[in-house]
């Protein structure tokens, strides 16, 4: 019970005393706040990991009933995740948001909505009571939404901000739907009251919950094609938001899945075969989008989407491992989701900050405007490459682990799937493997554009590396990104824990990762380090035998063409216009051209804008359909007070007389009934 | 151990074979067979000259591109005896390893800022993304055939046993070939040795590269075709003993580099815009080898 006092009464402070500092002290505090609770948590988290588990039954209200706050290896996993994420984004948000010293007001507002949103995250961790659960999600969306908007007075921002605000909205009255379906059977909203409902009713009853479930959480997670808000709030917020919201927010969703697997008992190969097909979708989709991007954090928030899919195809699989009873998939599946939440969130968080250096020091995001950036922040680009590795899940980063416990788990089920899971692994092993290579093409696109080559614009002459302090939170990122992938047999140990909570078989974590050993990853991890030994060891050799030797600096040869400027380079729209061509029928293109006409043409553009398929047929058609048809009343709101004045007179009118025509009314319908 | 010994003997000779067949086939005499491997150490023994325009990535690049092929190498076994390492799912480090070495490769010719480098290195990602799920679905196809996920089981417990096998071998080997040739950059996908920056792929992108660097990503070329190789060769010699498979190994060699020598002689490139149908469509032949693989195992029912 202290405990939550404790956190709460630190948090409260610190939004108490936030209006009334300067702007860098905010900031301080906010990260002193995040620390010391996280420091907390992070206590009771790590001690799930050995057993103990941390639960308080709070007495609730009598709309409530009581609420359970528990937190099991699960719950202390994604907590680990969040705090990590959370400190790194505050250390980095510090130096990100002196940009904006003289906007006092709205940074006081951005940091109370970010505490905010950090103990309504923590808190659904742990929250073990739906009314409640719904109340903390009605936070963080809020919150969340505050935090987006930080640059209000960009039409774009706002506008993206209200759309992630509606569609989180949705999301909560899916689950609204679900939990008090649940409430009204059975009488509680306590989260046992499912397992228990579930248990009892087989069948479509819980077949059903659960993809009500699903989809409100998939909202959030951006599961296609329920993603379309996530690539405009991403850009749209500041870089340690954005880092926040692909790193731990749309992760709560996907907590939200882990959790009702956990509870729901039903038919899991159903649930399996479902999430998997989605996933692979989403996984496909969102990469082949990315890679038509041009504003970089609009690529990332793309890629986003794309390891949501991973992250879906482990779970997906870990849900066939226990309908089919075969721990070892199980473990595989789940063990690869759980590890690649965390490595997504490292990575992209990563990504995230260092294209907020990026945009703070150029003050673009156009892919097609950068280039040459680093030669000014050559550390900047070192991470930005770290993590593009990382993402594409090549060795020896940590990318690469995850996805080899997917690939795992996909060629173990091979052996004893029957032909029609046979053709639903093909499709996601061949998903899988697209996305590997698409990512790819995107990242040696992003990275090659931004930070290699020459400036394709001007960019400012003030352009320079950001300080230290500033890239301290960045590289400790980068070195849980490197421990990761050099020693993945570590994260395993971890691993175990919360993967037994989703097993449902607490004794399993006795014998983890049955038919494997346990070093199983080893392997792994001794090819990781000895590949950075062989080409540091060459790469030693190659130095010491430069130095003796000589080396000049030339142009790049132009294969002929003497006069070669920055313009001639590829660009991003060039890199990747084969593949567009070839994969024109998903993918949509706005154009704007005004052609080179007559003898003395004048001027002429072309321009062209990639845009969501799904989004306009899910998105824009319907909401277009509902404004023309709303469009039909406006005859009503015509602006002349005359009639407005009419309405009044109308309302009031049958304010008073349908009371006193009640009875005539009932007797009315009362004949006709008789009729 | 053996594996990689024997690969860094055929890595020697393959390149100087290849080369010799194409000029014995055009009516020339021809280099040596070890010509390749003294341009490498000539190269080896020079200096370099580096674009103004790089950073160190391009300095970087060629020693990752090699260690990567080096990494890749280890896991590859021969017959019954493992590679260096062998794991579980050891085919998928093996393709992951080579994507990292491509993927700083396409970086590094992003580096120069020059288009033509640039034209390469897009069309390099696009190719290698088409060619990987033919790869993974192979190694599907042989894992469920076999039982096992990683090369060196595979390959042992792979028997040849009825004529739908020898057909599936048949296939199987295609679809190692193609890959090799479009992941060595080779006919009829790319032509190594042509004139014309714009037609070029994998040779483009390392128009500004010299000296050490240049000599690294040369021998890497070497390391792969040789490492391709044994990959078609372990599919046919799973238990065979020591005694004949070794020869085997080295006359499977020599006959892929005459084949090879023999299709660039007599074939020209294709479209530089049906190279991506061609290579998607063997992701349908290997779709074919697990379709086969089912109806051995007895899956359809």
């Amino acid at each position: 019970m202290t405990v939550i006092l404790s956190f709460i009464i630190v948090l409260v402070l610190g939004m108490f005393f936030i209006p009334f500092l300067s702007c860098k002290k905010k900031a301080v505090v906010v990260f002193l706040v995040v620390l010391i609770n996280a420091l907390l948590t992070g206590y009771f988290a790590i001690q799930t990991f050995f057993g103990k588990t941390f639960q308080i039954l709070l007495p609730g209200s009598s709309v409530t009933g009581p609420v359970n706050l528990q937190m099991d290896a699960l719950s202390g996993w994604f907590i680990l995740i969040i705090n990590l994420v959370f400190l790194t984004g505050c250390a980095y948000g510090i130096f990100y948001m002196k940009a904006y010293q003289q906007k006092r007001n709205e940074i006081s507002l951005h940091w109370i909505s970010f505490l905010l949103t950090y103990a309504s995250i923590i808190s659904l961790c742990i929250i073990q009571n739906s009314f409640a659960f719904l109340l903390a999600w009605e936070i963080m969306a809020i919150s969340a939404f505050l935090i987006v908007i930080f640059e209000h007075e960009k039409i774009t921002t706002l506008k993206a901000g209200m759309n992630y605000l509606i569609q989180s909205h949705v999301s909560i009255v899916i689950l609204m739907f679900g939990f008090i379906w649940i409430a009204q059977k059975t009488g509680s909203y306590d989260f046992s009251a499912i397992s228990l409902y579930t248990s009892e009713n087989h069948g479509f009853a819980g077949l059903f919950l659960f993809f009500c479930f699903f989809i409100g959480f998939a909202i959030k997670a951006g599961f296609v094609p329920f993603h379309t808000w996530l690539p405009y709030a991403h850009p749209a917020a500041p870089a340690h938001v954005s880092g926040i919201m692909s790193g731990v927010i749309i992760k709560i969703g996907i907590f939200g899945i882990l959790r009702m697997i956990s509870l729901i008992k039903t038919d899991y190969t159903t649930i399996g075969y479902f999430i998997l097909i989605f996933s692979a979708i989403s996984g496909i989709y969102g990469v082949m989008l990315a890679i038509v991007q041009h504003n970089l954090k609009k690529l990332l928030a793309y890629h986003s989407i794309e390891n949501i899919g991973i992250i879906g195809m482990g779970i997906g699989l870990g849900c066939l491992g226990l309908g089919n009873h075969n721990p070892l998939l199980a473990s595989l599946g789940f063990a690869g989701a759980l590890l690649h939440t965390l490595n997504h969130a490292l990575f992209k968080s990563l990504l995230f900050y260092t294209s907020g250096s990026v945009y703070q020091a150029a003050h673009t995001l156009n892919i097609e405007h950068l280039g040459g950036v680093i030669k000014k922040m050559p550390r900047t680009a070192f991470l930005f490459l770290i993590a593009s590795i990382a993402i594409c899940g090549l060795p020896p980063l940590n990318g690469f682990v995850s996805e080899f416990l997917i690939y795992n788990g996909l060629y173990q089920f091979l052996q004893q799937a029957d032909l029609v899971s046979l053709m639903v692994i093909i499709f996601v092993l061949l998903a899988l493997v697209m996305i590997g290579g698409l990512a790819l093409l995107c990242f040696t696109k992003a990275f090659g554009l931004v930070f290699l080559g020459t400036e394709r614009k001007k960019l400012p002459e003030t352009m320079k590396e950001v300080s230290v302090m500033h890239l301290t939170p960045l590289y400790l990122i980068g070195f849980f990104i490197v421990l990761i992938g050099l020693f993945p047999q570590w994260a395993m140990e971890i691993l175990k824990y919360p993967v037994s909570c989703l097993d449902g078989n607490a004794s399993f974590s006795s014998d983890f990762f049955r038919g494997l050993s346990k070093t199983f990853l080893q392997p792994i991890g001794i090819m990781a380090c000895g590949f950075i030994l062989l080409a540091g060891l060459l790469f030693f050799t190659r130095n010491k035998l430069f130095m003796h030797r000589k080396t000049e600096t030339g142009p790049t040869w132009g294969c002929g063409y003497v006069a070669s400027g920055p313009k001639i380079q590829y660009t991003a729209s060039s890199f990747v216009r084969t593949y567009s061509k070839l994969f024109a029928a998903i993918l949509l293109f706005f154009r704007k051209e005004k052609k080179v006409k007559g003898i003395f043409p004048g001027e002429a553009c072309y321009e062209s804008q990639a845009y969501d398929k799904i989004e306009n047929a899910l998105i824009d058609i319907p909401v277009r359909a509902f404004k023309t048809f709303m469009g039909k009343f406006t005859f009503l709101q015509n602006g002349k007070l005359q009639f407005y004045i009419l309405y009044g007179i109308l309302f009031i009118f049958s304010v008073i007389c349908i009371p006193l025509m009640y009875d005539k009314i009932v007797a009315f319908i009362e004949f006709l009934k008789q009729v | 151990m053996l594996s990689f010994v024997l690969m860094l003997i055929a890595a020697l000779f393959f390149t100087g074979i290849l080369i010799r067949t194409k000029s014995l086939a055009s009516g020339r005499k021809g280099p040596g067979i070890f010509q390749p491997v003294k341009d490498v150490i000539r190269l080896f023994k020079k200096g370099a000259v580096y674009s103004e325009t790089t950073s160190f990535i391009f300095q970087i690049a060629p020693t990752i591109y090699f260690s990567s092929v080096v990494m890749a190498m280890l896991v590859i076994p021969f017959g019954h005896s493992k590679g260096l390492i062998s794991f579980d799912g050891d085919f998928i480090f093996f393709a992951y390893v080579l994507s990292l070495g491509k993927f700083f490769s396409i970086i590094a010719a992003m580096d120069t800022g020059s288009s033509f480098e640039g034209m390469g290195a897009s069309r390099e990602a696009l190719y290698s993304m088409f060619a990987e799920p033919a790869f993974f679905i192979l190694m599907g196809s042989l894992a469920l055939l076999t039982g096992y996920t990683s090369f060196q089981e595979i390959f042992y417990a792979l028997h040849l046993g009825s004529y739908i096998s020898y057909a599936l071998a048949i296939l199987a080997s295609f679809v190692l070939v193609m890959i090799a040739m479009i992941e060595n950059s080779r006919m009829p996908v790319d032509d190594p040795k042509t004139h014309l920056e714009l037609t070029m792929i994998h040779e483009v992108m390392i128009l500004d590269n010299s000296g050490f660097d240049l000599g690294l990503i040369l021998s890497a070329g070497y390391l792969k075709f040789a490492m391709y190789g044994t990959l078609i060769v372990n599919l046919f010699i799973g238990t065979v003993p020591y005694g004949y498979a070794i020869p085997a190994f080295f006359v499977i060699q020599c006959i892929l580099a005459v084949i090879a020598g023999l299709t660039e002689s007599f074939m020209a490139r294709f479209r530089m815009n049906h190279n991506a149908q061609f290579i998607v469509a063997l992701t349908s032949v290997s779709l074919l080898i697990f379709f086969g693989v089912l109806l051995i195992s007895g899956k359809f029912v």
